[in-house]
């Protein structure tokens, strides 16, 4: 059996620290083929963007302990040593964040910063690097390449620094990217330039793309397959439709709930998941998300089972997978506003 | 650019004409400046003829006028126009010329507060100077190791030792090294001031090393915690992780990326600690007994020789707008985000 394009297996990652031993990702699985999107979705602080910082090794020389296997065209990238994994980083996968103006050097001109990223990888000329610069900052839409070149990060408006980053990941033609909240800090006009450009660049490119994001529209937008993360697990998995039109995890369900209605009328309540997340470091016993979870009575009457007992990542239906004890999750979508959370 | 340049210049200026008045109203308008210049041994006789030759019976708008006009066009002394037109008849030799700028005359010293700084000033600068490279290179680099080493047993160390000398006084640190190091130890010469014409360069560097040392070791604490500091802030910033991500070497991240961006706030620091140094160092001139303005200060103080002690409030307090304005400029020049205003 081939391995997919990029594997991850059972990826671990801790943060050792005074209070403990934070499980940022704990048995991570999950896999992507070239010009594929993989969703990743969750809130602050489930994992998502540690468990990708891990793909591009960037827990390497930190105090973070990452166990498990990211096999990325063949090689697992967790055996590698630290310079063999510098050379994939950047040149292989390639990464893009959140905000755009604090991930810029602020002393460097944009056209050093990305040509830097060529010239880290290939062995050409300043001028050489430049010219290849210019052509990218073209490629992403940057108006008057040849002159905003030698200008600053502060210059440039937020989606146009955006674009520079996406200039510097893709200059070096990366298999993967990973692409970690690219349009947060974005108002939302530029958001679905952002993403168009980015959906455009991955077809032409054939790269293989993760989309990190707590925004459903974003990943109902470009998304082949998602991945629901919360504390540090994946609890569901499958490909977008299915897990849009049928969600079967109460906390996908209530991330879609708590999405505000547009066209609905407007005084309609919005509907956020009660509580926040478990801490990391004393995860609770059964389900990371029992103590917010509204159906845990409906598992067995009292909800025990939820508290004590943590539930395996199962298929419901091929290529569909859920950890939840909830037998049938068409029951959450009847609104069940009398249900009190448990606890 | 070359606008900004001016117009901090201006401000500048506007600066120090503020401070002159401010020093002006300190020390002749609250005070009484006629029994300070007469000095310790002071007779009713001394104290008139004083006043009258010093103006100080003159209106205070006139005084100002006559020392504002010695800052920018050069005075005669003594000020009294009378006195002086009779004294140049009968003792021409007496009647002494100033120089713009004019800070005052000495008549503790019979000279000019113009030549006596001058005449202390070269040590002052030499030692300002040479414990200034000593600091900043020192205290860069060890408080960049402390940040690359943070806890281990290096940074530890580092940081330890930083703590014991920077509690250690100034006074101190100068006798340790004079008594012991020099003189009980032999581990290094006396030190005793030979300039560069006429001892040679390796004399020069030999006689200011020690003197050097001690104020560099009280800065150079200061330097590598907040070195320290800086670095450790600098390389958490999300720029780095840009810089990671695009698989640079690790030495290009940390020096490339991580100093520039920790560095540059040290540029303000160091340009006020160095402006400072340059009105004279008091306690390391004066345990090494090297004759530059922290003496001079000290002696004119013993000496209530108030015209120096002007003088002397004066040049530290334009060394300090002049390297403020220096600062500002290089700011200009090392951070992108200040130009063009």
């Amino acid at each position: 059996m081939t391995r997919p394009f990029l594997s991850v297996e059972n990826l671990v990652v801790h943060f050792p620290t005074p209070d403990g031993i934070v499980r940022a990702t704990d048995g991570l699985s999950y896999s992507l083929e070239r010009g594929q999107t993989l969703g990743i979705v969750g809130e602050s602080g489930s994992g998502k963007s540690v468990s990708s910082s891990a793909i591009l090794g960037l827990h390497r020389g930190t105090s973070a302990r990452v166990s498990g296997q990211i096999w990325l065209d063949g090689v697992d990238l967790l055996q590698l040593s630290d310079e063999e994994m510098r050379k994939r980083r950047g040149h292989d996968v390639a990464m893009i964040f959140q905000d755009p103006l604090s991930s810029l050097h602020p002393y460097y001109r944009v056209g050093d910063q990305i040509g830097e990223a060529y010239r880290a990888h290939h062995n050409v000329s300043k001028r050489a690097a430049r010219i290849r610069t210019i052509e990218m900052l073209a490629r992403v839409g940057i108006p008057q390449p040849d002159r905003r070149v030698d200008d600053y990060p502060h210059q440039f408006s937020g989606g146009m620094r955006q674009r520079v980053m996406i200039a510097m990941a893709l200059i070096n033609d990366p298999t993967l990217l990973i692409a970690d909240e690219p349009t947060t800090a974005l108002d939302v006009t530029v958001q679905a330039q952002i993403l168009d450009l980015l959906q455009d660049l991955q077809r032409e490119f054939q790269t293989a793309l993760i989309m990190i994001t707590h925004d459903l529209g974003v990943i109902a937008e470009v998304a082949d397959d998602v991945l629901v993360m919360y504390a540090g697990r994946a609890v569901e998995h499958g490909s977008g439709r299915d897990l849009l039109t049928k969600p079967s995890m109460p906390y996908t369900w209530g991330l879609i709930q708590s999405i505000p209605d547009v066209s609905g009328p407007v005084d309609k309540p919005l509907r956020p998941i009660p509580g926040s997340p478990p801490s990391l470091v004393n995860p609770p016993k059964g389900c990371a998300f029992f103590p917010r979870c509204p159906y845990a009575k409906l598992v067995d009457g009292t909800g025990d089972r939820c508290a004590n007992e943590m539930p395996e990542l199962l298929p419901i239906t091929p290529g569909h997978l859920k950890r939840c004890h909830l037998e049938d999750p068409e029951v959450m979508y009847e609104d069940a506003p009398e249900l009190e959370v448990a606890r | 650019m070359i606008a900004f340049a001016i117009r901090r210049i201006l401000v500048g200026i506007a600066m120090l004409l503020a401070m002159v008045l401010v020093v002006f109203v300190l020390f002749f308008a609250a005070g009484n400046p006629a029994r300070d210049v007469c000095g310790k041994f002071c007779t009713p006789d001394k104290l008139k003829q004083i006043t009258q030759v010093y103006g100080y019976d003159q209106p205070l708008t006139y005084q100002f006028g006559q020392f504002m006009k010695g800052l920018v066009i050069g005075r005669d002394f003594p000020v009294d126009d009378k006195y002086r037109a009779q004294l140049e008849k009968t003792h021409p030799e007496l009647v002494i010329h100033c120089d713009a700028p004019c800070l005052g005359y000495s008549q503790h010293d019979s000279m000019t507060v113009n030549a006596e700084i001058a005449k202390y000033y070269p040590i002052t600068i030499q030692l300002a100077i040479f414990s200034f490279l000593l600091w900043i290179v020192f205290g860069i680099l060890f408080g960049v190791l402390a940040a690359v080493f943070k806890g281990r047993w290096l940074d530890r160390i580092v940081v330890g030792v930083t703590l014991v000398v920077y509690a250690l006084p100034t006074f101190f640190v100068g006798t340790f090294l004079l008594q012991y190091i020099s003189i009980r130890w032999k581990l290094f010469p006396y030190p005793r001031y030979v300039s560069i014409a006429d001892g040679g360069p390796i004399a020069w560097i030999t006689s200011l090393f020690l003197p050097a040392l001690t104020l560099a070791l009280f800065y150079m604490a200061g330097y590598v915690r907040i070195t320290r500091a800086f670095v450790l802030e600098s390389m958490s910033e999300d720029y780095i992780r840009t810089a990671k991500a695009k698989g640079l070497p690790m030495r290009v991240v940390l020096f490339k990326h991580g100093l520039r961006a920790a560095l540059t706030p040290l540029l303000s620091m160091a340009g006020l600690d160095f402006a400072a140094l340059l009105a004279g160092a008091v306690i390391t001139e004066s345990v090494f007994n090297y004759q530059g303005l922290g003496l001079l200060a000290v002696t004119a103080n013993k000496n209530s020789d108030l015209p120096i002690l002007i003088g002397l409030v004066i040049t530290a307090g334009a060394a300090v707008i002049v390297m403020n304005i220096i600062v500002d400029l290089l700011y200009a020049y090392v951070d992108p985000r200040v130009r063009l205003r």
